[in-house]
């Protein structure tokens, strides 16, 4: 188990560089002058030479890569160009946010993706399958925007029930447990885990339905098992590959929290990811990269280790 | 407390342990109604090992699933009655049913790769049967999957019980699917080509440690097979199957030895060149019938050499040509 892990973090490795090279490069990618955003238009070329070689972008690419790489690895990562304060500073708070926010609507999709999915498997080919399925399918294409906007005008404007936008009143960023904090998060939340939820019941309904089908389940019947009986068997043999689709959700639905938080202003990486962009601000943006792919390794990370775990064909060496 | 019970009644008897009547299994989930089973009448007596014989899609696997009512109850619909012990399997509740698979009755499949829970180690698979059905906890359970093991002649026993699917060889696991079966001294055991998927010596070994099973403990069994010889091995009795019904029953050396049937004549001629590697000179010609349409009155006269016009008159009648001998063909109707 011990070897199994340490191979899978050797292998993380490369992928870190490739993705730290690749957020680096970003600066190059970007359209514009990223010193356009601090200097005023008419800085004499005395002016521009010594801000460059302030950020260090007077040196070549690839010395820029490994002091920033170098910074990086020691938790520096620059300054944000628009608050000037440490951009991991900026993302700490953020991520803690966004966090919040992800595993809400993990939780929600979770539950419901899980729950749905293994109605519709159970009747596959039912009118309730059918329902389900729907339900699904328009879970999946409905976009976040739209979603996030009709809940607002139907809950916030209409209803007047729940707040639309921010993460606690008077503009507060920092989290509480409370309902006065929770109710700021339901929107958002919901808007989140409308993907998910309907790819997790896809694929949980497509699961269920295939295990189902096998013959050690008509097996177990024959060995007169209950239905609550053969229930657990259905749960354990889909758990592993249920497991595998619901870690790959949860990094899409940190993507998927870049354009929620913005629609909701909700104080995570996907709000400060917009504001680095509209703002031209690279240090916070090559920041808020990193750390997101970062955090979809370390993700893959945690299924592959908990694969084994719930599935005895997979081997650990 | 452990239940030392052994599976099964120890002597054959001339009462039936298990009586069929008019068996008919219909599917309906496709576009078409696919009469699987037409008919089949059956009598099992206490003890007695009957050999199904028949071609692939002649019916007796959804025969045996029927026995057990593991066909899928939303896409088929069976009647007429199976009668086991004394009670009708056909109006049991569901709760009477969980009691009756695995105890009473108990099946081995073809398969035995693809029968076990992959993600369940072999002995908790044969544990949570024993806890199931002999109301003994999970220790005593333990130990009976172990004196299981045992029976089959599986090497370290102990080890075993904690071993996975995937880490067993198919004649193996099939030793297991046996253990698993016998674990709760069921009194009819139901056999579905339990050779058919494992390699040739294998095959023997398997098919000997059926035999030695079922005179060690005397079940009353059904030995599902395509394989004339392996019939010919284990049976008592042998019941021919041609589209979902049975052509001709009797003992073992009656009907392989003297077959009336035309159609368990050209089978067991066809065996016979089978054997003689790949010069299958004097197969049966022709194709079973499609089951969706059956033809008119008998359903093999559409290959039999022997067909005149009364074989598509009407259905042929089941005639017995000896105390114990069944043929259903009209060659044999008394004038
Ligand atoms: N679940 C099912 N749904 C529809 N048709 C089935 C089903 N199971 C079996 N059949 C049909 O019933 C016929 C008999 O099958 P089976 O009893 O498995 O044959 P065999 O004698 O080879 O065991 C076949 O034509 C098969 O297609
Ligand atoms: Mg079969």
């Amino acid at each position: 188990m011990f070897e199994y892990l340490a191979k899978r973090l050797l292998y993380a490795v490369p992928i870190c560089i490739t993705v730290s090279a690749l957020c680096f490069s970003l600066v190059y990618l970007a359209p514009g002058d990223p010193l356009s955003a601090v200097l005023p238009a008419d800085a004499s070329q005395e002016i521009i030479d010594d801000v460059k070689a302030q950020y260090g972008l007077d040196k070549p690419v690839y010395v820029q890569y490994a002091l920033w790489l170098g910074r990086a690895v020691t938790g520096d990562l620059g300054t944000s160009i628009g608050s000037g304060r440490p951009v991991a500073e900026e993302i700490g708070q953020a991520i803690v946010n966004s966090l919040i926010l992800a595993a809400f609507a993990s939780v929600v999709g979770f539950t419901i993706g899980s729950a749905l999915g293994m109605i519709a498997g159970y009747h596959s080919g039912s009118t309730t399958d059918k329902m389900v399925s729907a339900i699904a399918i328009s879970g999946v294409s409905v976009p976040h925007y739209w979603l996030g906007i009709v809940l607002v005008v139907i809950f916030s404007v209409k209803l007047n029930w729940l707040p639309a936008m921010g993460a606690g009143a008077g503009g507060s960023q920092a989290w509480q447990w409370d309902w006065e904090h929770m109710r700021f998060m339901i929107l958002p939340a919901i808007t989140l885990a409308a993907i998910p939820t309907g790819i997790i019941t896809r694929s949980v309904r497509a699961l269920v339905a295939d295990t189902l089908s096998k013959e050690f389940v008509t097996a177990l019947r024959a060995k007169g098992l209950t239905e609550r009986t053969i229930f657990v068997h259905v749960v354990k043999n889909s758990a592993p590959t249920a497991l595998s689709v619901v870690g790959v959700q949860l990094g899409y639905l940190m993507a998927g929290s870049i354009l929620v938080e913005t629609v909701f202003s909700w104080p995570g990486t996907g709000l400060l990811l917009n504001t680095a962009i509209f703002q031209r601000d690279i240090p916070l943006l090559q920041g808020t990269i990193l750390v997101l792919a970062l955090f979809f390794v370390g993700l893959n990370l945690l299924v592959d280790a908990l694969q084994p775990l719930l599935d005895p064909r997979i081997s650990r060496s | 407390m452990l239940n030392r019970q052994t599976p099964g009644a120890t002597h054959t008897s001339d009462e039936p342990f298990v009586t069929i009547d008019n068996l008919q299994v219909t599917f309906h989930g496709g576009r078409q109604v696919v009469r699987a089973v037409n008919g089949v009448d059956l009598v099992l007596k206490t003890g007695e090992v009957t050999g199904l014989l028949g071609e692939s899609g002649s019916g007796k696997s959804v025969t045996l699933r029927a026995l057990m009512r593991i066909l899928p109850p939303a896409r088929s619909t069976i009647t007429g009655s199976i009668r086991v012990g004394g009670r009708e399997v056909l109006d049991m509740s569901d709760r009477d049913l969980a009691d009756f698979r695995g105890g009473l009755a108990s099946m081995i499949f073809q398969e035995p790769g693809l029968s076990l829970d992959p993600v369940y180690k072999v002995g908790d698979q044969i544990v949570e049967s024993v806890v199931r059905h002999m109301g003994i906890d999970k220790k005593a359970a333990r130990l009976r999957a172990l004196e299981a093991l045992e029976w089959v002649h599986i090497p370290s026993p102990e080890t075993r019980l904690d071993a996975y699917p995937h880490e067993m060889s198919g004649g193996m696991l099939q030793r297991v699917m046996i253990a698993l079966a016998l674990s709760c001294s069921p009194k009819l055991l139901l056999a579905d080509e339990p050779t058919t998927a494992l390699d040739a010596t294998v095959q023997i070994q398997v098919l000997l440690l059926l035999r030695e099973m079922q005179r060690k403990f005397g079940m009353t069994t059904i030995f599902v097979t395509h394989d004339v010889g392996v019939a010919a091995e284990i049976s008592d009795r042998v019941a021919v199957m041609y589209a979902g019904q049975v052509v001709e029953q009797g003992p073992v050396g009656e009907v392989l030895g003297d077959p009336k049937h035309p159609y368990t004549q050209g089978l067991l001629r066809s065996t016979i060149h089978g054997s003689m590697r790949g010069k299958r000179i004097d197969a049966i010609a022709g194709s079973p019938p499609d089951l969706a349409n059956l033809p008119k009155g008998c359903a093999f006269s559409p290959r039999c050499k022997y067909a005149e016009p009364a074989c598509t008159a009407g259905a042929p009648p089941n005639v017995a040509i000896s105390a114990d001998h069944d043929v259903r063909c009209v060659r044999f109707e008394a004038p």
